[in-house]
């Protein structure tokens, strides 16, 4: 069977933020990384390849730099790396980007398509999905757990307060929440081989069936109106307490505040 | 046709088993100030099987029209179904707002209905107020008025966007549970009810649910509680929970905590704080052992009263907390308990 996986390389937003002196964010000094729930994903399609056998491509649409993450998911395990990129498709909204994606994926043969469930520096979950619809395809959202039956996958779909276990006839495309797995480490003979490996790099005209006006900036329907950093509430009082100390400190300011 | 033929702000209402999510009564809240502003109607879309029943909740929260999609093949959530409903409901009576709850159903139906509409979608918003795009006139360029403008954090909290979608309609937004304000109910309100169904025929898009198993909790939800008793990393281990829990039960509050906890499986993910759990805004906030990472603090710093307690002294929770205690949680919680026994019964 044939996966392929979306992939996203994202500033690393978890390990601590790094801001310029004016105070925007510092993008160079972060690390970029491969997004965490793509990389969920890859291991979940990995998994797969190991107990059933499957070759698995990884996409991602990016500038050039995102190479890297392709390097990556080739040194974990993936077979082939296919690079969407092109001045164009830059400033995409979810919409843009889900269509170039979508116009990437009809040219490539597939059973089953991954993506993370959302990117850590968007966060909005949508690309998935959207994918989805621009392919005409079920999608499964939140996968917790991924089966193959068959012709068919089998994946628990997480919600809120349950989870339904989703039976869906392939092709299909699911999103891989983080909890799905623990994603193995790049071996060094993987990493010497992803290095051998080729990369297909795609432009706009590598795209089937998608009109130019859907696609990068202008083909957003989403407008950016303002950006701004977040303005964080100010700091109050700080002390440095002994526990006693401290004690009679927090029950005076419950007792102010009438919270006691 | 124009885009000026579209009217009406919707709201997508959520329910399961049946029964109406809060965020459905969060959306109407917002979506009658949001109708105010545009001279114009508030409807609900109910989609489910065996639903009518819900209708006059809607309206005494808010919705002057309830339309009421109604099919078997709508009793689970699916997403092709749903889409399907919501989308056929967009294209015969073409608003010009949609909103939809950033809820684990929201997140999968929105995406997947913007996409067939083809239209925006700003994802997770956390503020929704009608204004011009652009904000300010730009020279050569056309003004639009009585736009919705979606304001939403990025990058994990560390930045703010205001997004509009000024040439498509409708202007879709997801919205981020416990944020948006309910309004009082009005008792006795009635809504026009419309039935609609636009058919509903199975294909290769509509998945078979397998089992469905209810992951029952006995835990308060944490957007709820009026008192948080949060735990980070430096709480040590799950065991050590038990001095926290301790501090809940004596001061009547409820324990939560912030993603490492839940990373390190100490604590259930219903339980978390932040970016990638739930905002919170309770009338007192522990944050005890917490360092208080910008992923955490959009989650919680909306709190009236937060108290942190960190070793770090250097820790950023210390920028959002009203009265921070640098030192040692272990020594100082468990006083604290012992202490809010004495007073609070």
């Amino acid at each position: 069977m044939k996966i392929v996986v979306c992939v996203k390389q994202v500033p690393d937003t978890k390990g601590g933020v790094k801001f310029n002196p004016d105070g925007t964010l510092d993008r160079g000094a972060m690390l970029a990384i491969m997004n965490p729930d793509d990389k969920a994903g890859l291991e979940a399609a990995l998994r797969i390849k190991d107990e059933y056998g499957a070759e698995v491509t990884v996409l991602t649409m990016g500038l050039p730099k995102a190479e890297e993450v392709l390097r990556e998911a080739m040194a974990m395990g993936a077979d082939k790396g296919i690079l969407v990129t092109d001045r164009v498709l830059g400033g995409a909204d979810t919409w843009a980007t889900s269509t170039t994606l979508a116009g990437a994926l009809r040219n490539i043969d597939y059973d089953l398509i991954i993506t993370g469930r959302q990117a850590i520096d968007g966060d909005t979950a949508q690309v998935g999905p959207q994918i989805s619809e621009h392919l005409d395809i079920p999608v499964i959202s939140y996968a917790k757990d991924i089966k193959i039956e068959g012709d068919s996958v089998v994946v628990q779909r997480q919600y809120d307060d349950r989870y339904h276990i989703v039976k869906a006839k392939m092709p299909c495309l699911i999103t891989a929440l983080s909890e799905l797995n623990d994603p193995r480490y790049m071996t060094p003979g993987g990493i010497f081989d992803a290095y051998d490996k080729e990369i297909t790099v795609w432009g706009r005209k590598d795209l089937k069936d998608v009109d130019d006006s859907n696609l990068g900036l202008a083909g957003s329907p989403t407008k950016i109106a303002k950006a701004s950093d977040k303005v964080r509430k100010g700091a109050g009082e700080k002390v440095t307490l002994e526990a006693d100390e401290a004690v009679t400190y927090i029950m005076d300011k419950l007792k102010e505040k009438h919270v006691i | 046709m124009g885009l000026e033929e579209y009217k009406g702000v919707y709201v997508f209402a959520q329910q399961v088993d049946n029964e109406l999510s809060s965020i459905a009564f969060e959306l109407l809240g917002k979506a009658k100030e949001l109708a105010a502003d545009l001279n114009t109607e508030v409807t609900a879309v109910l989609v489910g099987s065996g639903i009518k029943g819900l209708t006059d909740q809607l309206a005494e929260y808010g919705a002057d029209k309830v339309i009421v999609v109604d099919d078997p093949q709508l009793k689970d959530y699916r997403t092709e179904p749903y889409a399907h409903a919501l989308a056929s409901v967009i294209n015969e009576y073409k608003p010009e707002i949609v909103l939809v709850g950033a809820t684990a159903i929201g997140r999968d139906l929105g995406p997947r209905v913007s996409a067939r509409v083809a239209t925006g979608l700003t994802a997770d918003c956390t503020v929704l107020e009608i204004g011009d795009f652009p904000i300010n006139a730009i020279p050569g360029q056309e003004q639009k008025h009585n736009q919705l403008l979606m304001t939403r954090p990025a990058f994990g909290g560390n930045t703010i966007a205001t997004i509009a979608c000024p040439d498509n309609r409708p202007q879709m937004a997801t919205v981020r549970p416990g944020v948006m304000q309910k309004i009082e109910p009005i008792a006795g309100a009635k809504a026009e009810v419309i039935e609609y169904n636009p058919g509903f025929t199975p294909n290769n898009k509509y998945v078979e649910i397998v089992d469905i198993v209810k992951e029952i909790s006995d835990t308060v939800d944490i957007m709820d509680a009026k008192i948080l008793v949060s735990g980070g990393r430096g709480v040590g281990s799950a065991e050590n929970f038990k001095i926290l829990q301790e501090l809940a039960d004596a001061i009547g509050g409820t324990v939560s905590c912030s993603r490492a906890v839940v990373d390190n499986g100490w604590m259930p993910k219903e339980l978390q704080v932040g970016q990638t759990g739930k905002t919170v805004r309770p009338n007192v906030y522990f944050a005890i052992g917490i360092s208080g990472a910008i992923q955490h603090t959009a989650g919680m710093e909306e709190s009236d009263i937060i108290v942190a307690i960190n070793k770090d002294d250097t820790a950023p929770i210390f920028d959002v907390a009203d009265y921070g205690i640098v030192g040692d949680l272990n020594k100082i919680v468990p006083k604290l308990t012992e202490e809010l026994k004495k007073v609070v019964r």
